[in-house]
């Protein structure tokens, strides 16, 4: 089965090309790449990826100009008919700002940019995006970024929890997010929204620091759900 | 016709930005400041008799971040 894969490059989209590059090492297939003045999505597609970056150089705030372009009518669309999206980084912002995804992403707590990587408790696996994860175990993903304080009304965190829609926690301080939260799912487990960058953890680099291999393992669940669901 | 939106964070959100602003502040010697909080101003130039729910729509589309924020708008007829 050919895995029909597209990445979405937004003006200021600046991880676009690691994305497309781990979903065809996980693959072994290029994905489509996408423009976001586009209007329609390419036909038959199994993942629909946002890309990390500043897309429109976070005017207004980061992914809200992004939300209102042309590709992402047909995002929301094809989330709707229940084909999965990815969101990571400036993706996730992206879809919050699209309400795919509930909450917000605020300026990290501590003011500072945070580039490095840090462990994530697995939480949620109800989802096609992970199955390869055991709950409860801990990988270390990169994160990267300066507006990734998780925020949500307490009523909408208890909604997520309860629902088992929390995929990722930090299990260090990172940014301050609202009950440490990575990464949130929609309520049918097929968007993924997380701050943390799997595409930059998909094999394992000579020096401990770099990449790493925990975020192979959420392109391999992608890719074995659809071939169990075909 | 002007109108002015101001959006701002909603009590409770965290502004770390006005935290740091609030904090160089004491450290240029003023005293007595109590808090500091950071927002938007947008400015729009409308076609005259633009009607408010419009307005009110633009902020809750794009203006605004409903989540985390409140807009009041002024200069509306």
């Amino acid at each position: 089965m050919a895995f029909r894969a597209a990445v979405i490059t937004f003006p200021g989209s600046n991880c676009d090309r690691d994305m497309a590059a781990a979903l065809e090492a996980v693959s072994g297939t290029p994905a489509i790449r996408v423009w976001h003045g586009d209007a329609d999505l390419p036909d038959g597609l199994d993942l629909i990826a946002l890309p990390g970056g500043f897309s429109y150089g976070d005017y207004l705030r980061s992914g809200a100009m992004a939300a209102t372009s042309p590709i992402m009518r047909a995002v929301v669309a094809a989330a709707e008919r229940g084909v999965p999206v990815l969101g990571v980084c400036n993706g996730f912002q992206v879809l919050t700002e699209a309400r795919l995804l509930p909450g917000a992403l605020l300026r990290n707590a501590g003011q500072r940019f945070v580039c490095r990587t840090v462990g994530l408790t697995v939480e949620g696996t109800a989802s096609p995006f992970m199955v390869g994860y055991q709950p409860g175990e801990t990988i270390r993903i990169p994160v990267a970024h300066h507006d990734g304080n998780y925020f949500a009304d307490a009523e909408t965190l208890d909604r997520l929890e309860g629902e088992g829609r929390v995929a990722f926690r930090y299990a260090e301080p990172v940014n301050g997010s609202a009950r440490d939260i990575a990464g949130v799912l929609s309520a049918n487990g097929r968007v993924l929204g997380m701050m943390p960058h799997p595409e930059r953890a998909i094999e394992p680099a000579a020096h401990p620091s770099l990449g790493g291999a925990d975020g192979r393992r959420l392109f391999e669940s992608i890719l074995a759900a659809l071939s169990a669901a075909a | 016709m002007q109108v002015r939106v101001l959006v701002r964070l909603k009590p409770g959100v965290l502004d770390p930005q006005g935290r740091a602003v609030h904090h160089a502040l004491e450290g240029l010697g003023f005293e007595g400041v109590e808090d500091v909080r950071i927002g938007r101003l947008i400015e729009l130039d409308l076609a005259d008799g633009t009607d408010h729910d419009t307005i009110k729509a633009m902020c809750e589309k794009l203006l605004a971040n409903t989540v985390i924020e409140s807009f009041t708008i002024e200069g509306a007829g």
